[in-house]
């Protein structure tokens, strides 16, 4: 039987660097098989500059399209920005991660302090909880949803429940539930390439070809 | 037409796929917001009708062709494949039940452009023998008479006689070197000829060269609706060759959407460079003349109006401003709709659906949306500008029992010209 110990040592090493080149090389290949498809060129006449309006839609996209759609979406939208901001929140400016990202790629920024960042992390619960429920209840999502989409939830819902965990010594051994959570966060970055995940990168490549399209005919998209 | 098979149309679907296509199904997140925007799901509240769910066939030849994953699946048998049986389930969702209105296009926070797929997916449709009746009958009509309601030149040229008759001005045919070519909708032809009368009007106040060509009068193409390329090159080359053998300077494309996003944005594609002429909606040619003096009219509408934004006028093709421009001059009452201009609701009929007897019923329903939006204002007169939305919008003001005169804007203006310049 493996001890807490040596179980956070082989989270932190061999399993950690498995994920890390899984996750790398996925992306890549990924992105790479999406791009070399390639697409022909557009001969009609040009009203407005495509790239301009490419760049416009990757900024625009941010926001709902008009008060109508936010009228429609609300749960979505509003449990969706709560989510990601708190998400990126935990990820980006928790103390303990910045160290780590300094240690692996030697660059690193100012943290918040612990109190706003356990806040942000029960507020990206209580939102990916509201999203739950929402694709539970709501019938577009119920039947768009996919086992994928319930698989998705369920990772990324992990690594912030036991970083929640660790954080308050909820469970102990103390190593046992940061190991836990270190593994939750291998196997969201394992899953990542090959599933709605991907939407990070290639988000931008798809609101750009958009915007592009629209660009040319001068809508603002 | 070679005869379609699903092999045929899954090779098609598989030639469809572009990066960008690759990039919209890597980015879905499943968050339904497309739902939302689309009219077919709020008037029915039946999320059969989402957006992306139209596109499960394509999705599939992506995942099969275009990932590593999907193709190493499929080879172990572990990915469900599309099957001739989804494509006779889809031809409901993809034809029916879309009106390349693209209003999900612009609502999709991760930026997916759905109607550039489902414009593709047809593609894929047609060449797999799944394209609804109507559609491939009308289709046919307009590669061999030349316009898809089976219009012939002999019935333009009893309208010309009648137009010219009434406005005491001469239609030119087959005018070499002028600056404009006009082409007509079928539409225009049948059922509006007053269109005619009034570009004749237009013209000789603003003092402008233009023709007709007996060769290429009719701008509708069926072959975009449906999703046949081929069809679609066929039908828009008949007016390349004649703008270019005409040398004219720009071809005025109708009051038709469709008609103008194949003109304008599909056409130099579809034959694979660019044009040797410019391609204007007849809304941009009437602003280009007001904003340069050439316009001239006289008197107001009393009326208290509002004007019907065609998707393939704002959303598809960026002309937003012109149409209130131009009422400005003429309307003195105009009130505007509920998301008009960029984010207007579809009448229910673009996209081709309107030649589909099928799906007659379901249009009808969604027709509620704009109804709605009419309740709203309480206007005497709804203006529009493209013939189909027109018919559509008539259609279904009568379903839903509602006294409202429809109007071209073209028409509306030349009443208002000033005459004996
Ligand atoms: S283009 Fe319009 S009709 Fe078609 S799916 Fe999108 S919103 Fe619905
Ligand atoms: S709105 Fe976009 S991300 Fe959401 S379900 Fe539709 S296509 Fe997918």
């Amino acid at each position: 039987m493996m001890s807490a110990v040596d179980f956070l040592a082989w989270v932190r090493g061999p399993m950690f660097n498995i994920a890390l080149i899984i996750f790398i090389f996925g992306v890549i290949v990924r992105l790479l098989e999406m791009l070399l498809i390639g697409r022909k060129p557009d001969y009609s006449e040009a009203r407005e500059s495509a790239f301009a309006g490419g760049v416009r839609t990757i900024f625009r996209r941010f926001m709902p399209a008009d008060t109508g759609t936010l009228q429609r979406s609300t749960t979505v939208i509003f449990a969706g920005y709560v989510f990601h901001i708190g998400f990126f929140i935990v990820l980006l400016l928790f103390v303990p991660h910045i160290l780590l990202i300094k240690d692996t790629l030697g660059i690193q920024w100012a943290g918040l302090p612990t109190p706003i960042i356990d806040a942000a992390t029960v507020m990206t619960l209580l939102a990916l909880l509201v999203l739950l429920i929402n694709r539970l209840v709501n019938p577009i999502l119920r039947f768009l949803s996919t086992f994928q989409d319930y698989l998705i939830w369920l990772l990324v819902f992990l690594p912030v429940l036991t970083g929640y965990m660790a954080f308050h010594h909820f469970i102990q051994p103390y190593q046992l539930v940061l190991a836990l959570h270190i593994l939750s966060v291998e196997l969201l970055m394992i899953v990542f390439p090959f599933t709605k995940l991907m939407h990070t990168f290639t988000l931008f490549f798809a609101r750009w070809y958009n915007g592009a399209i629209a660009g040319r005919k001068g809508v603002k998209a | 037409m070679s005869t379609a098979t699903f092999e045929r149309g899954y090779a098609a679907f598989k030639e469809q796929i572009d990066s960008p296509i690759a990039a919209f199904f890597n980015s879905c997140v499943h968050c339904g917001m497309c739902a939302e925007a689309c009219l077919f799901y709020t008037e029915t509240g039946d999320p059969k009708y989402t957006p992306i769910h139209k596109l499960e066939p394509l999705r599939k030849v992506w995942y099969q062709e275009y990932t590593l994953l999907g193709r190493l699946t499929s080879l172990l048998g572990l990915t469900e494949r599309l099957t001739d049986a989804d494509l006779a389930e889809w031809k409901h969702l993809i034809y029916d039940s879309c009106t390349l209105c693209g209003r999900c296009s612009v609502v999709c926070p991760v930026g997916n452009d759905l109607v550039y797929m489902i414009r593709k997916a047809r593609e894929g449709m047609v060449a797999a023998g799944h394209s609804p009746e109507g559609q491939i009958g009308a289709a046919k009509r307009a590669v061999i008479i030349g316009s898809p309601m089976g219009v012939q030149f002999v019935t333009l040229q009893a309208q010309i006689k009648h137009a010219e008759k009434t406005t005491g001005l001469t239609i030119p045919i087959d005018q070499t070197g002028v600056e404009f070519l006009v082409v007509l909708s079928s539409m225009e032809i049948i059922n509006y000829p007053e269109y005619l009368e009034a570009i004749a009007k237009i013209m000789h106040q603003a003092d402008k060269t233009w023709t007709l060509c007996s060769s290429a009068f009719e701008a509708t193409n069926t072959g975009i609706q449906i999703g046949s390329s081929d069809i679609a090159r066929q039908l828009v080359n008949r007016i390349v060759e004649a703008a270019e053998n005409l040398r004219v300077k720009t071809v005025i494309s109708p009051e038709c959407g469709h008609a103008y996003t194949v003109l304008r944005w599909e056409g130099p594609n579809l034959i694979g460079r660019p044009y040797r002429f410019k391609v204007r909606h007849i809304i941009e040619v009437l602003d280009e003349f007001r904003a340069g003096g050439k316009l001239k009219t006289e008197g107001f509408e009393e009326a208290r109006l509002t004007f019907h934004d065609p998707c393939q006028l704002v959303r598809r093709g960026g002309v937003i401003e012109q149409p209130r421009k131009l009422l400005g001059m003429v309307a003195r009452n105009f009130v505007e709709m509920e998301d008009a201009g960029k984010m207007n609701w579809c009448c229910g009929g673009g996209g081709g659906v309107s030649a589909i007897d099928e799906a007659e019923e379901l249009r009808t329903k969604v027709f509620n949306r704009k109804k709605i939006q009419l309740e709203k204002l309480k206007v005497d007169t709804l203006v529009t500008a493209c013939a189909n939305c027109r018919i559509i919008l008539e259609e279904g003001l009568e379903a839903y029992e509602m006294d409202l005169p429809v109007v071209g804007l073209t028409e509306m203006i030349a009443e208002h010209l000033v005459e004996d310049k």
